[in-house]
């Protein structure tokens, strides 16, 4: 033998150790960078775009339905029936499930039912931009939204067991055959790839708010976190809000103000 | 050499014709789910993973398990080893290919899959576990055929190959715990957030790879004159009671973790793979039935007198290879979806398209294994081992 078995211990010791503490450096670093392109002068600019839910607003049947209306009209998420392959980029869902771990049995009546709107968190360490191994997901730089690039998605779906919240889904048929009206200022999307909320980057970019927001008279509020003197600074300031499994650590830039039982 | 693969009797020929016929068969399915997409499949929204990612990592432990051979061989002098070493390698080769097949066919946009290269991602697991198991391959089909065709020939391998072979050593080890990081780094899912799964990935490996790799040895020497040898089949048995004790011993802390502390993220998943949830249960028989398997392997191996006597053992490797693969290639994966991340049971159950792909892959895998095998079996029996 050219090597004996001490020696290969010995070498594979420190290749092992090398090789851990490049990739330890690789992985704490995170972050990816966004792809380059110019702004309209109209665009409405923050450092961290965030989302307060008031669920103290959302009373009727109705007001989640415009909301939830208002975003797959414009952004042609199909309506598949069938829940295994549906596509959904907000929607609700009851608090119970939102907040498992703020459950309790002896809550307000209703409390555990109540149908939260939820919608990607927009991470400010999303699980979902480590895993991706093609960059198809990316968190953007200059304002915290995490994004899809869906021509660069190979559909490992990886993101999707990444993503603590289910806030991503999948095409698992042609989705095209299942919008009802086509908004052709969007782009549909193709089998085979993921695709959630973009906290409506292309709104943004014309100065417009996100039309979740737009249609939620009020009861979504949308602004820029690093800004003390913005709307949402000020709501989190004055309100007791929570956020989804901050455990995880993954900080969600979405926030609720919980409301009564009398909003169920 | 490959021209040894081209001949051989009518039986030998029956088994190639059938192979290919199932990976015709295969290849059909999955030109519809090519057309229709990955929705002819059971997976969905909430359990987005399944089959083939099941078979995918239980096959990369079968890969990784060539080592269990490589190791005696060439770093403990186990001069034994040296005639069946080979079919090791070939196993890691056929494994890694269904690997790669298995991968491929579980992607939504398949034709991009290059992407992975073209937009190399450091922080993505994944993006390491394709260039491991590609240098894998790499190293297996080099090492395997040099010494082979070395062999062959009646002379010593170059000596180019041995820093390979060392090489392959821990890259063996890297590809399982690579494909273990996929799962155990991601926050949302208890099942899998476990630093145990790497090493329960290779116990497991090291007890299924070589447990196949007996009954391979078996079927050689059943069908040709190339005698693997008894004390080999032996010395592997001890590898795989070693790797099955060490695996079932590892359960068994993850396990009293979850089960004592109680923590219902935890327990859910565990209780919904082993016994159901809320009524759902698909997966439960399938989990028991592989405890229940895991369970006589061990008593079998164990006891001296059934893991010498070659019909018991044979018996063993057979329940054990099974018991893993009902586990790894298929409950481990979604005991982390289900129940899925808002706490709710949706359940998972390959469709017929989705089986027949995986018969397709498993054939083609069969498919090379076979004929590198016959490749090597031959150049056995032309020259009478020396073991040197």
């Amino acid at each position: 033998m050219s090597i004996d078995r001490r020696q290969f211990l010995k070498i594979a010791g420190i290749s092992t150790l090398y090789g851990v503490g490049a990739a330890a450096g690789v992985l704490w670093k995170g972050g990816i960078e966004a792809s380059q392109y110019s702004k309209s002068p109209d665009a409405m600019k923050a450092k961290r775009w965030a989302m307060v839910v008031d669920m103290r607003k959302f009373k009727t049947e109705d007001d989640y339905k415009k909301v939830i209306h208002a975003c797959h009209s414009i952004y042609n998420v199909p309506d598949i029936e069938d829940t295994k392959e549906e596509i959904k980029w907000i929607w609700a869902e009851k608090f119970g499930y939102v907040f498992p771990e703020l459950k309790g049995e002896y809550m307000p009546e209703g409390v555990t039912d109540l149908p939260f709107l939820v919608l990607c968190n927009h991470c400010d360490n999303p699980p979902c931009v480590r895993v991706c191994p093609t960059q198809a997901t990316f968190k953007r730089k200059e304002d915290g939204i995490v994004m899809m690039d869906y021509h660069r998605c190979i559909g490992c779906r990886y993101c999707m067991a990444g993503c603590p919240y289910g806030a991503r889904s999948f095409n698992y048929r042609d989705p095209r055959p299942f919008i009802k009206e086509q908004n052709l200022k969007f782009p549909t999307r193709m089998i085979g790839v993921v695709e959630k909320c973009t906290f409506c980057n292309e709104r943004i970019e014309k100065g417009l708010e996100p039309a979740c927001v737009e249609a939620s008279n009020g009861a979504l509020i949308f602004g820029d976190l690093s800004d003390p003197e913005s709307e949402v600074r000020k709501i989190l300031k004055t309100n007791y809000t929570i956020r989804r499994k901050t455990k995880l650590g993954t900080s969600p830039s979405v926030y609720y103000i919980i409301g009564g039982a009398e909003n169920a | 050499m490959l021209e040894k693969a081209l001949v051989g009797s009518k039986r030998y020929w029956m088994w190639i014709f059938s192979l290919l016929a199932l990976a015709g068969l295969g290849t059909l399915a999955y030109l519809q789910q090519f057309a229709h997409g990955l929705g002819l499949t059971g997976l969905s929204r909430d359990v987005t993973w399944g089959l083939y990612i099941g078979q995918f990592t239980f096959l990369v432990g079968v890969a990784a398990s060539a080592v269990m051979l490589v190791i005696p061989y060439y770093l403990h002098d186990f001069k034994k080893f040296g005639k069946i070493v080979i079919l090791g390698e070939f196993l890691a080769v056929s494994a890694v290919t269904m690997c790669i097949l298995f991968i491929f066919v579980d992607m939504g946009q398949p034709m991009r899959i290059m992407n992975v290269v073209l937009h190399p991602t450091l922080n993505s697991i994944m993006f390491w576990d394709s260039m491991v198991l590609m240098g894998y391959l790499i190293l297996n089909i080099l090492i395997g055929w040099t010494t082979l065709h070395a062999d062959k020939k009646g002379v010593k391998p170059p000596a180019w190959v041995k820093p390979l072979i060392y090489l392959s050593i821990p890259w063996a080890v890297s590809i399982h715990t690579v494909t273990a990081f996929l799962y155990a780094g991601l926050p949302g899912r208890d099942f899998w957030l476990n630093p145990l799964i790497a090493a329960m990935f290779l116990a497991s490996a090291f007890a299924a790879g070589p447990a196949l790799l007996i009954l391979l040895s078996m079927i050689v020497r059943k069908l040709t004159k190339f005698d693997p040898g008894k004390e080999q089949i032996q010395a592997l048995a001890k590898i795989v009671t070693y790797a099955l004790t060490a695996y079932i011993f590892f359960l068994g802390l993850k396990f009293f973790t979850v089960l004592y502390s109680k923590i219902p993220d935890k327990v859910y998943s565990i209780a919904y793979l082993y016994t159901g949830l809320n009524g759902y249960g698909k997966i439960a028989p399938i989990m028991i039935a592989s405890s229940v398997l895991s369970i006589i392997a061990l008593i079998l191996l164990v006891n001296p007198s059934t893991r010498k006597n070659e019909t018991t053992l044979a018996l063993a490797c057979g329940s054990l290879f099974i018991s893993l693969w009902l586990e790894k290639g298929f409950g481990f994966v979604l005991g982390g979806f289900i129940p899925n991340t808002f706490g709710k049971i949706v359940e998972y159950w390959p469709t017929m398209i989705e089986t027949l792909i995986t018969i397709g892959v498993w054939a083609i895998g069969f498919l090379v294994l076979t004929v590198l095998y016959k490749v090597a079996v031959s150049v056995r029996e032309e020259s009478v081992y020396e073991e040197h």
